[in-house]
């Protein structure tokens, strides 16, 4: 019979006829039904693409490299205030190597590949197929070589399989940022024999294969891919980089429209709605089927960015002035709907060296008014105020907001929306925007990376042209220190001193990502603020 | 009579159509703002790799070679990746063209049963209650915008009354597509003879297929209504009437088939612009179809999908202005276009 033939074929499309023939898309289990050991969980956005390495590959494609494949080492879990999970920056767990040691100068890394680690053909993970991914990731060009980058993985011949099970790192100089640069998505470990069947002149790394396949050891394979609507995940039984998903298939829906979304999620016709709006998040929270999980994302600010390179802005009493006329309060309320943590308001001294942290800066019109009457613009003047249009959900309310504020004196900003395509250009790669809104978050959890991406002259995350001598000075001593050494912490405070009184970013609040759960738990939030389905259980 | 020669010039007039279409949206898609390798080297790329994805997609040489590269590509029938969905645009529209095409036609059968009735009854009774209602429906239609018509119909229909299935496309994700001939469910689902698969395809596509029906209802309505005025106020008509022929034949015979030209323009503009324009239904019921992934690749300056889907939708209206002729002479001999 023909639907049986379609089915058939469906299941060559995946190769994964085993698995997959115990759970079939049968037509006969109830629609509403994700029974069994099947979830749904849908989501505003489109994957592009099965290989992160790829050029385009766009963000939320990035949760196929984790889900899966394996990397070396892993993030822990911890508990979040809210009853949640969340990945643990502190703790760095085996995932496919079992064992790993640094040598005394901290120059090379030594891993062992766990005995048992096989992929999802079978064969087993040797050193010379994680050689072949770092390899790739660090020739692949664009955004997967600069993350290697930022843990110090440079050039191919750094990577060295010293045996089957033995991959060996020779860094140019010791850094804390390698280690947990290797539990990003990037570095994932591929299938290197199976890809190289798949090599050709053109193309060395096998880019066109992995776009469309799934080849690594990871917890699921993809055994579906129908690009703009949806993609299903099945669980690999064979997975040792963890405790196996409680769940067999996932079926992830594109479903473009918000209220469409809510509606399921509300129904519980989908398990899952992964990064709803604020708003959404706080209504959604009065339903009782549904948990929604709202996390503040770590390291992470939203802020108005301050253009140094544009007249008024090079006077420091005009960006005190703004930092004290922004209307923080109803900020957060209208555009964060009090999802995440306020960034304002802090204590005149800075006594930690946690970041994000609170600015010492409040809403007072009366002191806003004294900075500008001492700065050379008392009289005001016009500013246009940037905003993207692919991120109006929280940049209208914000400016709207602060525009009605300074307004009060005398500073007319004009708003400006730009079109997504244009805002990554304009603000971050031309920085040509004199007044506008960021919202740069730092994978790797440390002060000093973020201060490396968004306070360093030149850097792609300094969209107001900042510069500070010391700043600079103190980005490159503690980048790569130790963040347990003595210096370090004196250091990352005396850079957030400078940075709250220079005012290139003005903090506004720290953003949180919103997910809402009916049926499913287990959601754990990660910091490339993707979804993880490893830890997922019906209930 | 044969009619293959006429058609066959037609065709060729299609050439110098088709070639404009090539060179303006070639030159429209460079003209939009946004740099598409800033946007596709990802959230942390630096100058460098913006550079190099440049270079990879092609966009460092200068206009003119990058022209000659497309043109040369389309001649090979490669209508080039797109950025944004990572596969190839000729592949995306083989996906999402019959996703479109059988929305919009199950939606103008819909309308066109109700709008042509509705219309003929009207102009027959003019002042009476149809005609009001008439006017009534085709108002609400027209000043209700689509993507709010639908989200009142998920609302009523799924989230509140539970009837309508959930929202997610085509088809539910315990269904599998039905093998592929045609690419419309429900012509696959039947070839293959499977009912079930059948029923959920057509579950699917009520609630979208209502929202959109009830906007083209309005056109539709109107001028069936306006055209038959004219034809029954027209001197034919009159003659019939006074020689003593049946009402119904008068009304059918004559006035309808000779209302129904204009109902058949009328017909075309609507189907032709609601292609284009469902995209809002297409948000707000998951439906993969054409207009949303334009809409996606225009907001991320996705060159060759954008290129790729205005050179299908100018085919599209070439093959839909020539039915559209053809069934002039279908209804009126008369009319014949070999001679123009």
């Amino acid at each position: 019979m023909s639907i049986a033939a379609s089915r058939r074929s469906f299941m060559k499309l995946g190769g994964g006829t085993l698995a997959a023939s115990m759970l079939p898309f049968l037509k006969h289990i109830p629609a509403h039904a994700a029974s069994g050991d099947v979830a749904v969980a849908a989501m505003g956005q489109t994957i592009n693409s099965l290989d992160l390495h790829r050029t385009g590959t766009n963000r939320p494609s990035y949760q196929i490299a984790v889900n899966c494949y394996d990397r070396l080492v892993s993030f822990g879990t911890k508990e979040t205030p809210d009853g949640g999970l969340s990945y643990d920056y502190s703790k760095i767990e085996p995932e496919l190597a079992e064992s790993w040691e640094t040598s005394e100068d901290g120059l090379t890394m030594t891993f062992k590949i766990k005995p048992e680690a096989v992929f999802q053909d079978g064969t087993p993970v040797t050193a010379e197929d994680v050689k072949w991914s770092f390899d790739r990731a660090v020739s692949a060009g664009g955004f997967p070589t600069v993350q290697m980058k930022a843990g110090g993985l440079v050039r191919p011949d750094q990577f060295e399989a010293a045996d089957e099970r033995t991959f060996v790192i020779k860094l140019d100089r010791a850094s804390k940022l390698t280690l947990p640069d290797l539990a990003v998505p990037v570095p994932f470990i591929l299938n290197s024999k199976l890809a190289r069947e798949h090599v050709t002149d053109d193309d060395p790394w096998a880019m066109e294969f992995v776009h469309k396949n799934t080849i690594g050891s990871g917890a699921y394979k993809v055994i579906r891919w129908d690009p703009g609507q949806q993609l299903v995940y099945e669980r690999n039984d064979a997975w040792i980089g963890g405790p196996l998903p409680g769940i067999q298939r996932l079926v992830l829906r594109e479903v473009p429209s918000q209220a469409t979304r809510r509606a399921l999620i509300e129904r519980g016709d989908i398990q899952m709605s992964f990064n709803i709006p604020n708003k959404d998040a706080k209504e959604l929270d009065a339903e009782p089927n549904v948990k929604v999980f709202s996390t503040p994302i770590e390291n992470s600010i939203y802020v108005v960015g301050v253009n140094h390179d544009f007249e008024p802005f090079q006077d420091p009493d005009v960006r005190k002035a703004l930092a004290y006329a922004i209307p923080y309060e109803e900020i957060f309320k209208a555009a964060a709907y009090e999802r995440g943590n306020p960034m304002w308001g802090g204590g005149p001294e800075i006594e930690t060296a946690d970041w994000p942290q609170k600015s010492p800066y409040y809403t007072d019109l009366d002191k806003a008014a004294e900075h500008l009457e001492k700065s050379s613009f008392a009289k005001g003047f016009e500013v246009p105020f940037s905003i993207s249009l692919g991120q109006t959900d929280w940049m209208e309310p914000t400016a709207l907001l602060i525009q009605e504020n300074v307004g009060k004196l005398g500073i007319a900003c004009t708003i400006d929306k730009i079109p997504s395509a244009n805002w990554r250009t304009a603000s971050l790669v031309e920085k040509r925007l004199p007044l506008h809104l960021e919202g740069f978050g730092g994978w790797l959890n440390y002060p000093c990376y973020y201060f490396f991406w968004a306070y360093k002259h030149g850097h792609l995350f300094n969209s107001s042209n900042y510069r500070n001598d010391e700043i600079e000075t103190l980005v490159d001593e503690t980048l790569h220190l130790p963040a347990n050494h003595p210096d370090y912490a004196p250091k990352v405070k005396r850079m957030i001193e400078i940075a709250f009184e220079d005012l290139p970013r003005i903090p506004l609040w720290q953003p949180a990502l919103n997910v809402a759960t009916n049926g499913v738990a287990g959601y754990e939030y990660w910091f490339h603020r993707q979804l993880d389905a490893r830890k997922l259980t019906k209930g | 009579m044969t009619r293959a020669r006429p058609i066959l010039m037609r065709i060729a007039q299609v050439i110098p159509v088709v070639v404009g279409v090539v060179i303006i949206s070639f030159i429209l898609t460079r003209a939009l703002p946004g740099d598409p390798a800033a946007y596709f080297a990802g959230d942390a790329a630096d100058e460098a790799s913006i550079a190099e994805v440049r270079a990879k997609l092609g966009l460092d040489e200068p206009l003119p070679i990058q022209f000659l590269y497309y043109v040369g590509d389309l001649l090979r029938g490669d209508l080039g990746q797109s950025l944004t969905t990572g596969q190839s645009v000729a592949a995306d529209l083989a996906q999402r063209l019959p996703a479109s095409l059988e929305l919009t036609l199950c939606a103008l059968i819909l309308s066109c049963g109700f709008a042509i009735p509705l219309g003929v009854l009207a102009a027959t009774r003019p002042g009476s209650w149809v005609d009001h209602l008439c006017r009534v429906l085709v108002t609400a239609g027209v000043s209700m915008p689509t993507f709010f018509t639908g989200v009142v119909l998920v609302y009523v229909f799924y989230y509140l009354a539970g009837i309508a299935p959930s929202p997610l496309g085509r088809l539910d994700f315990i269904y599998l597509e039905p093998e592929r001939v045609t690419g419309f469910f429900l012509i696959d689902s039947l070839l293959a003879g499977d009912f079930e698969t059948f029923f959920a395809a057509c579950r699917q596509l009520i609630l979208p297929a209502l929202t959109l029906a009830l906007f083209t209802l309005a056109p539709i309505a109107r001028m069936t209504r306006a055209a038959m005025l004219q034809s029954l106020s027209s001197d034919f008509i009159r003659t019939a009437r006074a020689a003593g022929l049946r009402r119904r034949k008068v009304l059918f015979g004559y006035a309808f088939r000779n209302a129904m030209l204009p109902v058949v323009t009328t017909l075309g503009m609507v189907f032709s612009f609601t292609l284009g324009a469902n995209v809002l239904v297409e948000k707000v019921f998951a439906w993969p179809g054409i207009g949303s992934y334009a809409v996606e690749a225009l907001v991320a300056s996705d060159y060759a999908a954008v290129q790729g889907f205005v050179l299908a939708m100018a085919l599209l209206f070439v093959v839909l202005n020539l039915v559209i002729d053809l069934t002039y002479t279908a209804i009126d001999p008369r009319i014949g276009f070999g001679s123009r």
